[in-house]
C-alpha cells in the first residue's frame, strides 16, 4: 500500500525536566511530576502547531530556511505577541555540552558591555538590493558566462563517461533517471529501443575563439618562463569552472609534452607539466575520469623514468618524482574504484619494476617513492618485507668500489627515502623497546638507522600527544608567511639558533599530500602556537614542516645531537609555487634542553634557494609563535 | 480611474454578496439550534418535519438580523425564503418593542420597517404564504459548514476501545484479499477510516489506545499524507481538537472517494456480513461515496486524482459549463505597418500577414463558442493610451518568435543582488518595461528595465503653473528631478508575498502579512488604497487582465473579489479547507482560479460567485497557477514538485510533468501557449513542450464523462530543456510580447 516506511516521527515531547526547569525560573517551586507531564504535552502540541504555520512563512517568503521572523509571525496568527528580540543572524551558533547522562543544546549569549559597542565603529551599511540582468540561455542554449553555473556538472560529467549510450540534449541532464513507478518498466524498454535507434551524438568539440585564445594563453603560460603568468595561469585552472570543454586538449597537451620533454631530459618543463595536472586535479568542477589514460602515463612516466635531466648528478629530479608520487596517491584515491582498479593497477607496475634487479637507481626511488605515497598499509605490506634485500644492494653501492657517482648518489636517496617512509610506520607498528641489535637482525644494513629514526619518531609522537591536550590556538594565515632569516640558519650562532624537529607525518596534523580536491579550503598555512611556559628570554620554538627528501642528511646529524628544529623542503625543491597545505607547529620547549643546542642542522644540500625564499623565512610580526624567537 | 458603466448592475452585485453572507449565516444558526438528533441524521431529515422547523430558524434568524439594524439583509433574506411580510410581522414588533421600551428610536424603526415591508411586498407581488420552499433549506444545507460542537459530539458515539485496531485489520485483510481490480479503488477508503477512527479514539479520552492505532497504522498510509499524518500524531487529546484547522476540516468536510458500483457493493456486503457498525457509522458519517458505473479504475488513476485534504472533487462539482473562450477583442483600426518596417522587409510580407491574422483575425472575426457573452461582466471602457498599447501590442506580436521544441525561447535572467534572503514576489509589467519585487523587510521596489526612467508626477503647486493647453503637457507634468531608475514604495508592515501591476502600468497592487491589499500610484509612487477585509496575511493578488478587478487570497480561506474604486469586496469565494497559497485570473476575466494549501484548485465564476471546478491531484500546497493565452488549459505548480496540466473546460487533469526537485513557484505560458515555462526553488528553469502534452492526451467520451483520464508517463519527451541558475531560485517567469522569456529571483550566496 504505502510505497515507503515512514520513520515514527512527531512522538517527540518535551521532557518534563524542562518544564520543572521552566518553572523554577519564574518561582514555581515544586511542580508536581503528573503537572509536569501534562504540562510538556500540552507545550509540544503548542509548539508543533506554531512551527507548522511558521513553515507556512517560509514558503511564501520562498526559502528553505526556517527564520525566527517566521516564527514570530506565526505567533501573530494565533494572536500571541511575538517573542521580540530574537533576530537571527544568518548563523545561529548553538553549542552542544554533555555531562551527567545529559545532553544540552545551548545558545551562548555572551555578556557585552554597552561601551564596547557604543565605542565601536559603526559597521558599513549593506549594499542596497540591486537589480542585474544576464542570458540564462541563447535559444535554447546556455552561454558560459561566469553568472551562469558551469556548463556541465560533475555528475553530467561523470554520467557523460560511465554511460556514453545515453543521448543527451543541450541543456537537460539525467534522463529518466529520476522517475520510478509503474511506468518505470515500459520506460525502461522505451530507452532501450532509443539508444539502440540513435547512437550517441558524435560530440564535436570545437572550442569558440575566445575558448581558443585562452587555451593558447594559459598553455604557453604555463610552460613559459616568467613565473608570476605561470602561477596566475595555474590559478585559473584551478578555480575556472567552465574548463571542460578545453579538458581533452588540455590532457592532450600534458601528455604529448611529457613524451617530448622526457626524451629531451627537460627536466624545468615537466615539473611544469605536472604542476598543470595537479591544477586540474585540484578543480573541483572537472571530472577527470575520461582522460585518466592520457594523464596517468604521464605522471607514472615522471615518477619512474630512467632519465629526467641532463645532468642526473647535479640536478634535482628527485623532488618532481616526489611530487608525481604525490599527484599519483592523490588521483589513485581519486578516481580509483572497483571497476577500474587504478590503485591495484599502479601498485603492481611500481612492484614489479622494483623488484627487477637490473633496475637502476633513478628508477629504483621513484618505484619506492609512489609506492610509500599511497599509504601506510602499502608501506607495511610491501616495502617493510623488502627493506632487508634493499639494504643489502645499498650497502654494496656505498661500501664497495666507486662505480659511478650517479649510482652513489641514487643508492643515498633511496636509503632516504626509505628511512624517512619506513621510520614513521615502523613506530607505529612495531612494539617497543627499539634494539639497534633487534633492527639489524630484522632489517638488515638498514637497521640501525631505522632504529635511530623511530626513537626520534617515537619522542615527536610523545611530545605530539603532549602537546595536543594543551589548549591550542590555532590562527589561519596566507600562506608562506613563515620565514627564517637566512642569517639565523647560516651563522647558526651558539644560543640563538633555531632548531628544528621533524614531526613524523603519521601522527601529526600535517598532511604530506598535496590537497586533495576533498580539502577545497584554499592552501592556507595554519600554526599552531603553543603557549609560552616561561619568558621570552628562555623559549625557543620548533619549526616543523615535513618533507620528503631531505631525511638523509638529517639521519646522519641526529646521532650527534637532537635537534629541535628541523628545515626540510617540501619535496618539491623546484615546484615552491604549489606546495600542498601543511601546517608549522611552533612550540615552546623548556629552555634547558635546547639553549646549548647548536645544530646548525640546516644542511645546506637539503634546502634550495628557492625552498628558503619562498617557504622558511621567520617573520616576526606575522605569527606571535615567531615573536618569541629569544634574542639572546 | 477606470469607471463602469453599469451603475446599477454594480448595486445588484454587492447585494448578492450580502445574501451570499446572510445565507452563510443562517446556515450555522440553523445547525446550532437544532436538536443533535437532527444532524447526527444528517440530510436525510424527511422535508416536511423539517420545513416547518426550519422556518423558526428562519424567523429567528430575521429576528437577529432586525435587532442588529441589518434592515437590508432582512429583506434580501425575506425574498430569497420567499416568507410573506405577515408571517414574521408580528413577532418581529413584539421583539422589537420589547428590546427598545421608550426609546424615541421606536418609531423610526417601525417606520424603517414599513417601509422594508412595502419594497419587499413590491419586490415579491405573490408571495407564497407560510411554506418555505425546501430550496432554501437546500442551499443552506448543501455547503454545510456546521458548528464545531454537533461536528464534534458525532464522534460522542463509540464502541469498545480496544476493538478498532481489529476492526481496522478485518477490512484491511478484506480488502488485501478481494480482486486486484478492486483493490485499489477500495484501499481509498483506509486514510479516511483511518483518520476518524483516531480523530474518535482521542475524543474519547482513549489517549493511550489512539498512540497505539496510531503506530500501528500510519505506515499504511499513501506517502503523500504525511503532512497530515504529522499533524493528526501530534493531536493527542480531546483539548487539541478545539481549535486546531485541519481538525476542523476533517470534520465538518466529508471526505470524498470516488469508487465503482462494484467495488462499492463489496465493501457494503462485507461489512453488513461482518456487521462491523463501527466503520460502517464512519462510511455513512464522513464519507461521501462517489459511486459511478463502469470499470474499477487503477492505482495509477487513484493516484493521480488524490492527495487533497478532503478527497477528490465530486464529480457533479464539475459538471458546470465553463466558458473558457476569450473575449471578441474591441475593434482597433490598426495603423497599417509604418514605412520603416515595409522598408525592413520585403520579403517578408506574406510572412506578415500571417501572424497578424492568427494574433488578431480569428479572434475578432466571428465569436468563439465557447466564450462567454460580451458584457457578462462589465469591463472598463478602453482609454484611448489603451488603444495605443494594444496597437504596440499588436505590432510587437508580429515579431513574435514563433516557438517549439526546435526553436527555444531565449532566457533574460533578472538576479536580485543584496536582497539577503528577503525577495518574495514579483512581477513584470505586460510589456516588460517594469519590474516590482515584494521584500520581507515590507518595501516593495518598482525598477525600471528600459533607458526610460521612472519620474514622479509634480507636485500640485507645480501642477498648477503649467499651462494645460501645451502638446507636450504629459511630458511636463512629469518631475525631472525624481527621474530614477527605482523607486520604493514604504506602506506594508509586514513581508509583502503577493505583487501585480495593473494593465495599463498605471497602478501597482500589493498584498502582505499585514493583512491589507494596497494600490500604488506609478505615477505619485504613493498609496492610494488600503484594502482591509483580510485580517490574516495575504499570500497573493492579482489584477485582472481587463484591469479594474483584483483578486485576493490568504490564510483566512477566503478568495475576495474587489474593484479598485469600492473599499469592500464585490465577491468572497468560501469553499477551501486551508490557505489560498496563489489565486489567478482566467484570461477572459470571467472566471478566478485559487490554489491552496489544502491542495486542490477551485475555478471561481466571478458573476456568480459560484464555484464551478475542483481539481485535485497535487499531494502539496499549490505554490504557481497559469492559464494558457487560449483559456483552455491551466498548469499548476505545487511543493510536491509536479507540474500538472489541467483542461479547464472538461475539469480534467491531462499532464503531469515531473522533473523538477523543489517547489515551484513560477509558472508561464509562452504567447502562443506552445511551450510552458517553469522555474522553482532547486534553482532551475525548465521548458515543457505543451502542444505535444495536449495532443497526446485522448480524451473519449467515456473519460470525458467519468473523469478518469489515464495519463502517460512522458515528462521526460516533454521537457524540452533545463537551465540552471548560479544558486538563484526561480520565483518569477514572463514571456515578453516577443516570446523572450525573462525570469527573476534572488541571488542566494
Amino acid at each position: 500500500m504505502a510505497e515507503e516506511r515512514r520513520p515514527k516521527q512527531c512522538t517527540v515531547v518535551l521532557p518534563t525536566e524542562s518544564m520543572k526547569a521552566m518553572a523554577e525560573s519564574i518561582g514555581v517551586g515544586q511542580l508536581q511530576e503528573e503537572s509536569c507531564a501534562a504540562l510538556s504535552e500540552e507545550v509540544s502540541y503548542r509548539i508543533k502547531e506554531i512551527a507548522q504555520d511558521a513553515l507556512k512563512f517560509m514558503h511564501h517568503g520562498k526559502r528553505c530556511k526556517l527564520t525566527t521572523s517566521d516564527i514570530d509571525h506565526a505567533l501573530k496568527l494565533k494572536n500571541v505577541e511575538p517573542l521580540y528580540g530574537f533576530q537571527s543572524q544568518e548563523f545561529i551558533p548553538f553549542r552542544f555540552a554533555s555531562g551527567g547522562g545529559r545532553e544540552l543544546h545551548f545558545y551562548e549569549e555572551n555578556e557585552v558591555d554597552l561601551s564596547d559597542i557604543i565605542n565601536t565603529p559603526l559597521p558599513r551599511v549593506p549594499l542596497d538590493v540591486s537589480l542585474k540582468a544576464h542570458w540564462l540561455s541563447i535559444e535554447g542554449v546556455q552561454p558560459a558566462i561566469p553568472e551562469n553555473p558551469p556548463p556541465a556538472p560533475k555528475e553530467q560529467q561523470k554520467t557523460e563517461s560511465t554511460e556514453p549510450l545515453k543521448a543527451v540534449k543541450p541543456g537537460q541532464e539525467e534522463e529518466g533517471s529520476i522517475q520510478k513507478g509503474q511506468g518505470a518498466t515500459s520506460a525502461e524498454a522505451k530507452g532501450k529501443k532509443d539508444g539502440l535507434m540513435r547512437m550517441k551524438p558524435r560530440s564535436t568539440h570545437e572550442l569558440s575563439v575566445e575558448q581558443q585564445l585562452y587555451y593558447k594563453e594559459i598553455t604557453e603560460a604555463c610552460v613559459g618562463s616568467c613565473e608570476a603568468k605561470r602561477a596566475e595561469a595555474l590559478q585559473s585552472i584551478a578555480t575556472d569552472p567552465g574548463l571542460y570543454q578545453m579538458l581533452p586538449r588540455f590532457s592532450t597537451f600534458i601528455s604529448e609534452g611529457v613524451r617530448v620533454n622526457v626524451v629531451q631530459n627537460n627536466l624545468a618543463l615537466l615539473i611544469y607539466l605536472m604542476r598543470m595536472v595537479k591544477a586540474l586535479m585540484d578543480n573541483p568542477t572537472l571530472y577527470l575520469e575520461k582522460y585518466l589514460h592520457e594523464l596517468i602515463p604521464a605522471v607514472v612516466t615522471c615518477i619512474v623514468s630512467k632519465q629526467l635531466c641532463l645532468r642526473p648528478d647535479v640536478d634535482n629530479h628527485w623532488a618532481l618524482r616526489d611530487f608525481a608520487a604525490r599527484l599519483m596517491a592523490q588521483s589513485c584515491k581519486t578516481f580509483s574504484t572497483t571497476t577500474n582498479n587504478i590503485q591495484s593497477r599502479i601498485t603492481k607496475t611500481f612492484t614489479k619494476s622494483w623488484l627487477d634487479d637490473k633496475t637502476q637507481w633513478t628508477t629504483r626511488y621513484g618505484c619506492i617513492a609512489g609506492l610509500s605515497e599511497l599509504g601506510p598499509d602499502v608501506i607495511k605490506t610491501l616495502i617493510l618485507p623488502r627493506l632487508t634485500v634493499e639494504g643489502a644492494r645499498i650497502k654494496a653501492v656505498s661500501d664497495g668500489p666507486v662505480v659511478s657517482n650517479i649510482d652513489k648518489i641514487g643508492a643515498d636517496h633511496v636509503q632516504s627515502l626509505l628511512l624517512k617512509h619506513c621510520a614513521s610506520v615502523i613506530a607505529k607498528t612495531r612494539p617497543l623497546p627499539d634494539n639497534v641489535e633487534q633492527y639489524r637482525a630484522d632489517y638488515g644494513y638498514l637497521g640501525p638507522m631505522l632504529c635511530s629514526h623511530v626513537v626520534k619518531a617515537r619522542a615527536q609522537a610523545a611530545l605530539q600527544a603532549q602537546q595536543v591536550n594543551r589548549t591550542t590556538l590555532t590562527i589561519t594565515q596566507p600562506r608562506t608567511t613563515l620565514t627564517v632569516s637566512q642569517s639565523g640558519i647560516g651563522g647558526s650562532g651558539g644560543s640563538r639558533t633555531p632548531s628544528i624537529i621533524k614531526v613524523p607525518s603519521s601522527l601529526t596534523l600535517m598532511s604530506t599530500r598535496p590537497g586533495t580536491p576533498t580539502q577545497p579550503s584554499p592552501p592556507a598555512t595554519k600554526y599552531i602556537v603553543m603557549a609560552t611556559s616561561s619568558g621570552a628570554s628562555s623559549t625557543q620554538q620548533v619549526i616543523t614542516r615535513t618533507s620528503s627528501s631531505v631525511t638523509s642528511t638529517v639521519a646522519s646529524a641526529t646521532s650527534t645531537l637532537q635537534p629541535l628544529v628541523k628545515l626540510e623542503s617540501g619535496g618539491a625543491g623546484g615546484l615552491g609555487g604549489s606546495r600542498p597545505l601543511q601546517k608549522y607547529i611552533v612550540v615552546s620547549l623548556p629552555s634547558s634542553s635546547s639553549l646549548e643546542s647548536k645544530s646548525g642542522v640546516l644542511p645546506p644540500s637539503s634546502a634550495s634557494p628557492i625552498l628558503l625564499e619562498a617557504g622558511m623565512k621567520m617573520d616576526c610580526s606575522d605569527s606571535p609563535g615567531a615573536s618569541t624567537q629569544s634574542p639572546h | 480611474m477606470a469607471a463602469v458603466q453599469d451603475g446599477q448592475h454594480n448595486l445588484e452585485v454587492e447585494k448578492d454578496i450580502k445574501t451570499e453572507i446572510t445565507n452563510d449565516g443562517s446556515g450555522n444558526i440553523n445547525a446550532n439550534s437544532s436538536s443533535p438528533g437532527s444532524t447526527s441524521s444528517g440530510g436525510k431529515s424527511k422535508s416536511p418535519a423539517g420545513s416547518g422547523e426550519d422556518q423558526q430558524t428562519l424567523l429567528a434568524v430575521l429576528q437577529f438580523l432586525k435587532r442588529n439594524k441589518l434592515t437590508e439583509s432582512v429583506d434580501i433574506l425575506r425574498r430569497e425564503a420567499g416568507l410573506s411580510a405577515d408571517a414574521d410581522d408580528s413577532p418581529v414588533s413584539e421583539s422589537a418593542g420589547a428590546g427598545s421600551g421608550g426609546v424615541p428610536n421606536v418609531g423610526a424603526d417601525g417606520g424603517d420597517a414599513n417601509s422594508l415591508l412595502s419594497r419587499v411586498s413590491i419586490a415579491t407581488p405573490v408571495a407564497p404564504p407560510a411554506t418555505a420552499p425546501p430550496k432554501v433549506v437546500a442551499a443552506s444545507g448543501g455547503e454545510d459548514q456546521p458548528d464545531v460542537n454537533v461536528v464534534l459530539s458525532a464522534y460522542s458515539q463509540q464502541g469498545d476501545p480496544v476493538m478498532y485496531p481489529l476492526y481496522y485489520n478485518g477490512l484491511k485483510k478484506f480488502i488485501e484479499s478481494v480482486l486486484d481490480c478492486h483493490r485499489a479503488e477500495l484501499s481509498q477508503v483506509f486514510y479516511p477510516l483511518f483518520v476518524h477512527m483516531y480523530l474518535e479514539l482521542v475524543y474519547n479520552n482513549h489517549e493511550n489506545e489512539a498512540k497505539q492505532f496510531f503506530e500501528k497504522f500510519s505506515g499504511d498510509q499513501e506517502c503523500y499524507y504525511e503532512e497530515d499524518l504529522r499533524i493528526l500524531s501530534s493531536m493527542s487529546k480531546k483539548e487539541h481538537m478545539k481549535g486546531n484547522e485541519t481538525m476542523l476540516d476533517f470534520r465538518t468536510s466529508k471526505f470524498v472517494l470516488r469508487i465503482s458500483r462494484d467495488s462499492y457493493q463489496l465493501l457494503k456486503r462485507h461489512l453488513q456480513e461482518r456487521q462491523n457498525n463501527q466503520i460502517w457509522n464512519i462510511i455513512q458519517e464522513h464519507l461521501y461515496i462517489d459511486i459511478f458505473d463502469g470499470m474499477p479504475r487503477s492505482k495509477s488513476q487513484i493516484d493521480a486524482m488524490s492527495g487533497s485534504l478532503a478527497g477528490e472533487g465530486k464529480r457533479d462539482a464539475n459538471k458546470a459549463k465553463v466558458f473558457y473562450g476569450l473575449l471578441k477583442e474591441p475593434e482597433i483600426e490598426v495603423p497599417l505597418d509604418d514605412e520603416d518596417e515595409e522598408a525592413e522587409n520585403e520579403e517578408g510580407k506574406p510572412k506578415k500577414k500571417k501572424p497578424k491574422k492568427d494574433s488578431m483575425g480569428s479572434k475578432s472575426k466571428k465569436q468563439d463558442p465557447n466564450a462567454p457573452q460580451q458584457a457578462r461582466i462589465p469591463l472598463p471602457e478602453l482609454k484611448d493610451s489603451d488603444k495605443l498599447d494594444k496597437i504596440m501590442n499588436m505590432k510587437e506580436a508580429t515579431k513574435k518568435i514563433r516557438l517549439g521544441p526546435d526553436n527555444l525561447p531565449s532566457i533574460c535572467f533578472y538576479s536580485f543582488l543584496n536582497a539577503y534572503q528577503g525577495l518574495t514576489a514579483v512581477d513584470f509589467t505586460d510589456d516588460s518595461s517594469l519590474i516590482a519585487g515584494g521584500f520581507a523587510d515590507s518595501t516593495v521596489r518598482v525598477w525600471s528595465v528600459t533607458p526610460k526612467k521612472l519620474r514622479r508626477v509634480k507636485s500640485a503647486a507645480d501642477l498648477s503653473n503649467i499651462d494645460k493647453e501645451s502638446d507636450d503637457v504629459l511630458e511636463r507634468i512629469m518631475d525631472e528631478k525624481t527621474a530614477s531608475e527605482s523607486k520604493i514604495l514604504y506602506g506594508h508592515s509586514g513581508p509583502v508575498y503577493g505583487i501585480s501591476f495593473s494593465p495599463d502600468r498605471n497602478y501597482l497592487l500589493s498584498s502582505s502579512e499585514d493583512g491589507t491589499v494596497r494600490l500604488w500610484s506609478l505615477q505619485t509612487f504613493t498609496c492610494l488604497v488600503g484594502y482591509k477585509g483580510h485580517n490574516y496575511p495575504v499570500w497573493d493578488t492579482q489584477f485582472s487582465p481587463y484591469g479594474y478587478y483584483f483578486i485576493s487570497g490568504g490564510h483566512d480561506r477566503v478568495a475576495r473579489l474587489w474593484a479598485t474604486d469600492h473599499y469592500q469586496p464585490l465577491r468572497m469565494f468560501a469553499g477551501h479547507l486551508a490557505d489560498i497559497t496563489c489565486t489567478r485570473f482566467h484570461p477572459n476575466a470571467n472566471y478566478v482560479a485559487t490554489g491552496s494549501a489544502d491542495r486542490t484548485i477551485r475555478l471561481w465564476d466571478v458573476l456568480t460567485g459560484n464555484c464551478v471546478r475542483i481539481l485535485t491531484g497535487h499531494k502539496g500546497p499549490i505554490h504557481s497557477l497559469a492559464f494558457s493565452p487560449n483559456g483552455k488549459f491551466m498548469a499548476s505548480g505545487a511543493t510536491d514538485s509536479r507540474v500538472l496540466l489541467w483542461d479547464v473546460g472538461h475539469g480534467l487533469m491531462v499532464g503531469e510533468l515531473k522533473g523538477h526537485t523543489d517547489t515551484i513557484y513560477a509558472l508561464k505560458f509562452s504567447r502562443d501557449g506552445e511551450i510552458l515555462a517553469s522555474g522553482s526553488m532547486d534553482n532551475t528553469v525548465k521548458l515543457w513542450d505543451t502542444l505535444k502534452a495536449f495532443d497526446d492526451v485522448e480524451l473519449d467520451d467515456f473519460t470525458a464523462a467519468t473523469g478518469h483520464i489515464h495519463l502517460p508517463e512522458n515528462s521526460q519527451e516533454l521537457l524540452l530543456g533545463t537551465y540552471m541558475t548560479k544558486s538563484t531560485p526561480v520565483i518569477h517567469l514572463h514571456f515578453t510580447r516577443r516570446n523572450l522569456l525573462l525570469a527573476a529571483g534572488a541571488y542566494n550566496p
